[in-house]
């Protein structure tokens, strides 16, 4: 077990180092200079040359890599270009939002897609079946964004039941919060909780087959308890696998739902790092979404491999 | 979609039962012709349009449906029909496209993965991949196009490089069922080389399998060239694309909802038919998974 | 983005003088599109930092009232010498930054020395490269000596890039912005909003309104919809043209449409072939409908010009005839200019929707003379490196949003490159001329001389579009300059 960690990990550290080297390389060509942004148009050379030495943009390459490569390694991420402040700061704020959101999110999903993928289960093949299937079918098909432009001239300009967009803030009170975060919760739910009741139905068909299951049911369990019993719990293994590949996604993939609804959150904190060529931003927050998803990769591949020793000679 | 094993295909002479299944399958049918719809609107496209979709007529901006404008005109007085169709081409080529990338090296790279597995080769391939899948797209995406400029082309760049990890694994993982069988033992007992046994045996035996996931990576395509180009990042103008014409139609939906709903409508369908013949397509390559998912 | 001259119309604006009335509500939600990158008006050209922090936070010694007018700011008064060299201010008496720190002549001398030094960041330092010489008189007096006569100067003065700041503030100055404002800073929340709150210690009139939010909603779509589900109560510079029609029949809403000091130009690059030739340009103008830009790009909100000059200032010449939409006349130059049709050419995008629509319906019609504009779409920092500093583009749009720019056509480096030693030599003469009749006549002639040179295609004055709450008094219609004065603003009754 020592010895598959081992290697685990140094193939985690060689992939991140890949992914450092893909991410610094990628915003170095990135074409636009930050200081003649900030600056503007009447800006004089000599007043953009101070700025860039001030920013650190002229230092060669390599030691501009190690330098941010080492920042990092010491838990510091540098400093935003435009607000000046320390990107480990702006992120943990946005991730004040971004995490609530990709909680919200999930859960609905998750409310709505276990009771519609375990009814269509338990009567496959009725017309509920067949309803819910079709329904989930428009919910994967939907562009998520288009349904969130439907919602707000709906909900918000209509019926003013929510606010068109924007986040109050925590301290402002919570259900005020939760209530700004429902709308985009709900259009970045639909995909996932389609997706998820699909994989629930299935899931539970292939369990509700499975040996063990006809052996209760011929034991004289009803298909109900057989279903409640034995077979749900079975099922769950690959809705969780989904549920945490969306909660990832659900984190960094909010990008044009937090800018339908002008929430500041992480996504929309790139979008606009981009854009104002904020490199160290996007740099640095890039690189910390991909060493989340790896690192919980890592995880869960350990777990794995803890439970099923097979799983550590070769795969 | 790992458990949809090549080697139950249908035993030969099948064709002709394959056809009638095929027709039988309500979800194939359906989507397989809402799918025609467009694929035929697209290439229709480039022999005719009702109007010249480029040419700019402001007398006639945002005008409802009517009988010289079925689905209406937009801001600039365009003909929404003409540039749906023509947006089709463009949505369904970029994916497309963007499919063909990620058979062209994921394909290959999980044959070879599988034909090495456990080597140093098949880990690197398989880290890659994983790595690849660790990026967040849409973030990739944006900084492709903030690179080399928002285009058709990037679009098809951004997408095609997340498909790759996607066919490689599916590759990979139904070739090394494959590898078990007895006729691939055989061939290697008989001294042929593994290239040419991942070619002559294993890759016919995958083909249901990519064909299924093509399917549904083309749906995914288009979803995510309607994204892209929503954000600005997709085909440039005059060519339209439907996410552009949503983005455009976004501060009118109040008052001209119908700029809004087609293309947004012609994004819905097309993503719908394909994903319906997926589902068909897997249901008729494997029956016994019939009404499964 | 950060540029003021490219960044249009972010300003939003009030009124001073309304009557006093007693507001039921106290604060106010102001919405604009682009969020300043932080809040030193001095060192940064980014338009959004005045139109939060100009006149709420900083003031200089001069300040623009809401009809473009100079009025008396920190200074209350000023003399000038005889040979007009030497200007005189008198402070204000009394006045104390946020921090409780004294504004006295010191800080005076510090802020412009300061602006004008070698090494300063200042985006608008030419203001300042008239002055030799700042003394401090008395701690309520300040002398500044120029080097040529300059009628201009307290105009200068009143630009945002010249307030007043204090040394013992400077080096926070770019997230906690101290002024002498009736407004103080009070917190940001980076990316998504600030805010400002009342100075109870203001030496002058005070704020009518206990606390201003400045919230940032850049995409169109999210500002319509934000001012319909009344998240906010005022949007500046408001980007959607095509929903005022709403705003105007809803009545919990009014709209504001000012002007702005934007012209808004299909810029051409005149050393690039065939554009070197005038007939080219002038080609390009005919072939242009400007009244269907407006109608398509602008929902009709705009003014055609034919100069580039704003159309509400006295000394502006209507020249639009003489480059009215005549797409045979187009045909008809380009062929005596030898062009071979078609001719592919690069035009480069910024974001603003007038850019992006403008552009479209500019392609389409230049398409109709044989010319094929080819559309690349581009975010303001790659525009600025290709298109304005390198130079790379053939057309391009933009709107040049500060006030009385002509010069830039005297500058052979600019982006549009165009250069022509008889008009530098009328901007020289124009710079020192005090007399306002000669000036007034001057500038009709510079507006002449890049009309009849074709230099660039003139499209519209763009227009201030505010729209906001019924119940919201004192705020500015036109924006002379960047900038959201929300000192009178108040709730009516």
């Amino acid at each position: 077990m020592l010895r598959y960690t081992l290697t685990r990990l140094l193939s985690l550290a060689v992939s991140l180092a890949v992914a450092s080297v893909v991410i610094f390389m990628a915003v170095e060509i990135l074409p636009g200079d930050p200081a003649t942004l900030m600056l503007g148009v009447n800006a004089q050379e000599d007043t953009l040359a101070a700025l860039r030495e001030q920013l650190g943009l002229n230092g060669s390459l390599w030691s501009r890599y190690l330098s941010w490569v080492g920042g990092m390694l010491t838990g510091d991420f540098g400093t935003s270009y435009t607000y000046r402040t320390p990107v480990a700061e702006m992120v943990g704020e946005r991730l004040w939002i971004s995490l609530p959101l990709a909680i919200y999110a999930l859960t609905l999903s998750t409310l709505i897609a276990f009771p519609a993928g375990i009814w269509a289960a338990s009567k496959r093949g009725s017309a509920a079946d067949v309803g819910v299937m079709g329904v989930t079918q428009l919910g994967v098909a939907i562009p998520n964004f288009w349904f969130a432009m439907l919602m707000v001239v709906v909900f918000a300009i209509n019926l003013r039941w929510f606010s068109a967009g924007g986040f109050p803030g925590w301290d402002k009170g919570f259900w005020l919060s939760m209530k700004s975060l429902t709308l985009p919760a709900i259009a970045l739910a639909l995909p996932q909780a389609s997706i998820l009741a699909r994989v629930m139905r299935s899931s539970l068909l292939d369990t509700l087959s499975e040996d063990f299951v006809r052996t209760a049911r011929a034991k004289g369990l009803s298909k109900r308890q057989a279903l409640w019993r034995h077979a749900l719990r079975n099922a769950l293994i690959p809705v969780l696998t989904i549920i945490g590949l969306q909660f990832s996604f659900l984190l960094a993939g909010g990008i044009i739902i937090e800018n339908v609804f002008y929430l500041p959150g992480l996504g929309r904190m790139i979008f606009q790092a981009v854009s104002a060529r904020d490199l160290i931003v996007v740099e640095s927050v890039v690189m910390l979404l991909v060493f989340a998803v790896i690192a919980v990769n890592f995880l869960v591949e350990i777990s794995y491999a803890l439970v099923d020793p097979r799983l550590r000679h070769g795969r | 979609m790992t458990d949809l094993r090549a080697d139950h295909l249908p035993p030969s002479g099948a064709p002709v039962r394959l056809w009638g299944r095929a027709l039988k399958s309500r979800s194939l049918v359906l989507g397989a012709a809402l799918t025609l719809i467009f694929v035929l609107a697209a290439l229709v496209s480039f022999l005719w349009t009702p109007f010249d979709v480029t040419g700019i007529d402001i007398a006639n901006k945002i005008k409802g449906p009517s009988a010289r404008n079925p689905l209406g005109t937009d801001h600039f007085g365009r003909d929404i029909l003409s540039m749906i169709m023509v947006g089709a081409r463009v949505s369904i080529a970029v994916a497309f496209v963007a499919v063909g990338i990620g058979m062209a090296f994921g394909v290959p790279l999980g044959l070879w993965a599988a034909a090495r597995k456990g080597s140093l080769l098949d880990e690197v391939i398989m880290r890659g991949n994983d790595l690849v899948f660790a990026f967040p797209s849409l973030v990739i995406a944006i900084l492709i196009t903030a690179i080399f400029g928002p285009s058709a082309v990037n679009a098809i760049v951004a997408i095609g490089i997340f498909n790759i990890p996607v066919f490689a694994r599916l590759t990979r993982s139904g070739a090394l069922t494959l590898w078990q069988k007895d006729y691939v033992l055989a061939a290697r007992v008989a001294g042929k080389g593994a290239a040419r046994i991942s070619v002559e045996h294993i890759l016919p035996n995958v083909t249901n399998l990519l064909i299924v996931q093509g399917t549904i990576q083309f749906s995914l395509g288009i979803l995510a060239e309607a994204g892209l180009s929503y954000v600005g990042l997709g085909a440039q103008p005059p060519t339209p694309s439907w996410g552009r014409m949503l983005a455009e139609s976004q501060t009118m939906i109040s008052f001209a909802p119908h700029m809004a709903l087609f293309p947004g409508l012609a994004i819905l369908l097309t993503v719908l038919g394909l994903n319906l013949m997926g589902d068909g397509l897997r249901d008729l390559f494997d029956p016994k998974l019939r009404g499964r998912s | 983005m950060t540029n003021r001259f490219t960044t249009v119309g972010l300003a939003g604006g009030l009124i001073f003088g309304a009557s006093v009335a007693f507001a039921q509500q106290a604060d106010i939600t102001i919405g604009q599109q682009l969020e300043p990158p932080h809040l030193d008006p001095t060192s940064a050209a980014a338009g959004a930092i005045d139109q939060v922090v100009y006149s709420n936070i900083f003031e200089g010694l001069t300040r623009f009232g809401p009809d473009g007018s100079v009025g008396p700011g920190l200074a209350r008064s000023w003399d000038v010498s005889e040979d007009g060299l030497t200007y005189t201010f008198h402070l204000a008496e009394g006045v104390k930054f946020h921090d409780g720190t004294t504004m006295d002549a010191e800080d005076v001398v510090f802020s412009l020395n300061r602006a004008r030094a070698e090494d300063s960041a200042n985006a608008q330092k030419a203001l300042f490269a008239g002055i030799t010489d700042v003394v401090a008189t008395d701690a309520a007096t300040v002398t500044v000596t120029l080097s040529n006569p300059d009628g201009a100067f307290p105009f200068k003065m009143a630009w945002g890039d010249a307030v007043i700041v204090a040394p013992e503030s400077i080096d926070g100055i770019k997230t906690t912005p101290i002024g002498t404002g009736a407004f103080m800073f009070d917190n940001w929340v980076e990316g998504d909003r600030i805010e400002l709150k009342k100075n109870p210690e203001y030496w002058g009139e005070p704020a009518m309104l206990d606390a201003v939010t400045f919230k940032f909603i850049s995409d169109p779509t999210a500002a319509f919809a934000s001012m319909m589900a009344e998240d906010v109560d005022v949007f500046a510079a408001f980007p959607a043209p095509e929903n005022l029609p709403q705003f105007d029949a809803d009545p919990r809403f009014k709209v504001l449409v000012g002007s702005t000091e934007g012209e808004t130009i299909l810029a051409i690059n005149n050393k690039q072939a065939p554009f070197d030739n005038v007939k080219v340009r002038e080609a390009v103008a005919h072939a242009i409908n400007r009244q269907e830009i407006i109608d398509g790009a602008q929902f009709g909100y705009g003014t055609p010009i034919g100069t580039h000059f704003a159309p509400h200032n006295p000394d502006y010449v209507d020249l639009t005839g003489q480059s009215g939409y005549d797409p045979e006349k187009a045909k008809m130059l380009l062929e005596e200019a030898g062009v071979t049709l078609p001719l592919k050419v690069k035009m480069t995008l910024p974001p603003p929707s007038y850019a992006r629509r403008g552009g479209e319906i500019i392609a389409a019609q230049l398409r109709q003379v044989g010319i094929e504009a080819q559309i690349e779409n581009v975010e303001w920092a790659q525009w600025l490196e290709g298109t304005f500093r390198g130079k790379d583009y053939a057309l391009t749009i933009v709107s040049h949003t500060e006030p009385m720019d002509i010069n830039i056509y005297a500058r052979p480096d600019y982006y549009f490159q165009y250069d022509n030693a008889d008009f530098q030599a009328l901007i020289a003469k124009i710079d020192v001329e005090s007399d306002p009749a000669a000036r007034s006549e001057m500038f009709k002639q510079a507006q002449q001389v890049i009309a009849d040179d074709y230099v660039n295609a003139y499209l519209f004055q763009l227009p201030l579009i505010t729209v906001a709450k019924a119940g919201v008094e004192g705020l500015w219609e036109n924006a002379p300059t960047q900038a959201a004065d929300m000192t009178a603003v108040h709730w009516a009754e």
